[in-house]
């Protein structure tokens, strides 16, 4: 069982490091909306560290929706995909092990990118701290209901589109608890309460999303 | 009897043909009812002066949204895990329902805001948690359209009905969650609520019409699916001639 869990996600890192184009796009779209917030609202030192925890998140919250509707796809067009569903390993797995791919690949990287867009946005160190274990908890939220959205757009017109209708508004709860964290220390309420929830809810999801992805696997492919 | 007839779209059809009039005439009596008790005998209220009447239309419509949404994910894993056609019809014919009654929350909600906090909308948790479960609907209901096969958008459907059904009890709990603009639920099963028996009486005579509004609505849309789906089949030909 392990090993099946190991060989899927061993096989997908190997994808990802012989097309590095594609996962460096998600990052650079990650630098690009946070930047896109000065110029938009004004270079005011205050408020930026204002703003900074939410844009951050949402900038993250997209960066990885980017990449998710690839998540299925590419083994479903050249028909891998039906084949490891259809192998004696349970399923769950195989769509656990690409979660976890996902994000190993395109979250871990944001994790090393956010503490530079952090002191773009002013913010302070405390802050930038807690902004990184935000990010660690709850990335694993987005790739997690992700793969259910990906599922179940499978080889759909315009999945791309839909896929971000269906899976954006199960983002919120992570997307409140993460930058409310965030803004909790700045406003010296500490964080702690909202980092609890957030684990919550990441352990929550680990626990129903695998499954429900599974199932919506193989509804597509039938 | 056995009620699993029922589960046959064939008997299903007929049945609710018998009931969408008591539905429709019931829903109609109870809303003249309660529109009148809202508008004419319910007292002013000494806070809120008439701005609050608004209630009687926002609140069983509150209610409504999120109970509606419940019933589609009630139905939605009855057909997953029974398999039943009827279940997956009867989600999709809940659905634009739900939504409808979503938006006239949120509208009515703006309405309300306005004259009470001085503003159309605040982003308070109820208020968002509210537009995210339009969000929710929008999706799925999205996600049906997109999908040609019938087997495949029931199920897909389905399971994303179950999994943002996570989310409606955190609308519900939201307000202790999180603790801001919004006024606590004025009615709480575990003691008198905080207000005149009129006014709640009046708001339990909308909520009840939106129910039998809701069933009326749903039942009449799931005979189109139903007549839609079986359309190669006999009964349903003999029916389209005799109505032809």
């Amino acid at each position: 069982m392990h090993r099946f869990l190991l060989a899927v996600l061993r096989r997908d890192l190997t994808l990802a490091a012989r097309r590095r184009g594609d996962w460096l796009i998600a990052q650079f779209f990650f630098v690009m909306v946070a930047s896109l917030f000065p110029l938009g609202v004004g270079p005011e030192p205050e408020m930026l560290a204002r703003i900074g925890p939410g844009v951050l998140w949402v900038a993250a919250t997209l960066a990885s929706l980017l990449s998710l509707s690839r998540l299925f796809a590419d083994d479903h067009h050249d028909g891998s995909l039906e084949h490891m569903v259809l192998s004696p390993e349970p399923t769950v797995l195989l769509v656990l092990g690409k979660s976890l791919a996902h994000w190993l690949i395109y979250c871990i990287p944001l994790l090393l990118i956010a503490p530079v867009l952090g002191i773009q946005f002013n913010l302070p160190w405390d802050a930038i701290w807690v902004l990184e274990i935000s990010l660690l908890l709850g990335t694993p939220i987005l790739s997690l209901l992700g793969s259910v959205g990906a599922a179940l757009t499978l080889g759909l017109r315009g999945g791309g589109v839909l896929l971000t209708l269906l899976i954006l508004p199960l983002y919120v709860p992570a997307l409140i608890f993460g930058a409310g964290a965030v803004d909790g220390v700045m406003s010296g309420t500490g964080g702690q309460a909202h980092l609890s929830l957030l684990g919550a809810f990441m352990v929550l999801s680990l626990m129903i999303a695998p499954w429900i992805a599974a199932a919506a696997l193989r509804v597509s492919l039938e | 009897m056995n009620l699993y007839t029922f589960a046959s779209p064939v008997n299903f059809y007929h049945l609710s043909g018998k009931l969408i009039p008591w539905f429709t005439w019931s829903a109609v009596l109870l809303t003249v009812a309660g529109l009148y008790i809202s508008f004419f005998v319910a007292p002013t209220d000494f806070q809120q002066s008439e701005a609050y009447r608004i209630i009687f239309i926002h609140v069983p419509a509150a209610w409504m949204s999120m109970f509606i949404y419940m019933v589609m994910a009630f139905w939605g894993a009855i057909g997953l895990a029974f398999n039943t056609r009827l279940s997956f019809m009867m989600a999709r014919a809940l659905a634009p329902t739900g939504a409808i009654f979503t938006f006239i929350a949120l509208w009515t909600g703006a309405w309300w805001g306005k004259p009470m906090w001085g503003a159309w909308w605040v982003w308070d948790a109820r208020l968002t948690s509210e537009l995210i479960l339009l969000f929710l609907y929008v999706g799925i209901i999205a996600l049906w359209s997109a999908i040609d096969d019938v087997k495949r958008g029931d199920r897909a459907g389905a399971l994303l009905t179950l999994i943002g059904a996570i989310n409606v009890p955190i609308i519900y709990f939201s307000v202790k969650w999180w603790n801001t603009l919004h006024q606590g639920a004025s009615i709480n099963l575990m003691k008198a609520p905080s207000m005149a028996k009129i006014m709640l009486i009046g708001m339990l005579v909308m909520a009840i019409a939106a129910w039998l509004y809701t069933i009326a609505v749903a039942l009449v849309r799931v005979r189109g699916i139903i007549l839609e789906r079986e359309r190669q089949s006999e009964w349903v030909k003999a029916i389209l001639e005799r109505e032809a």
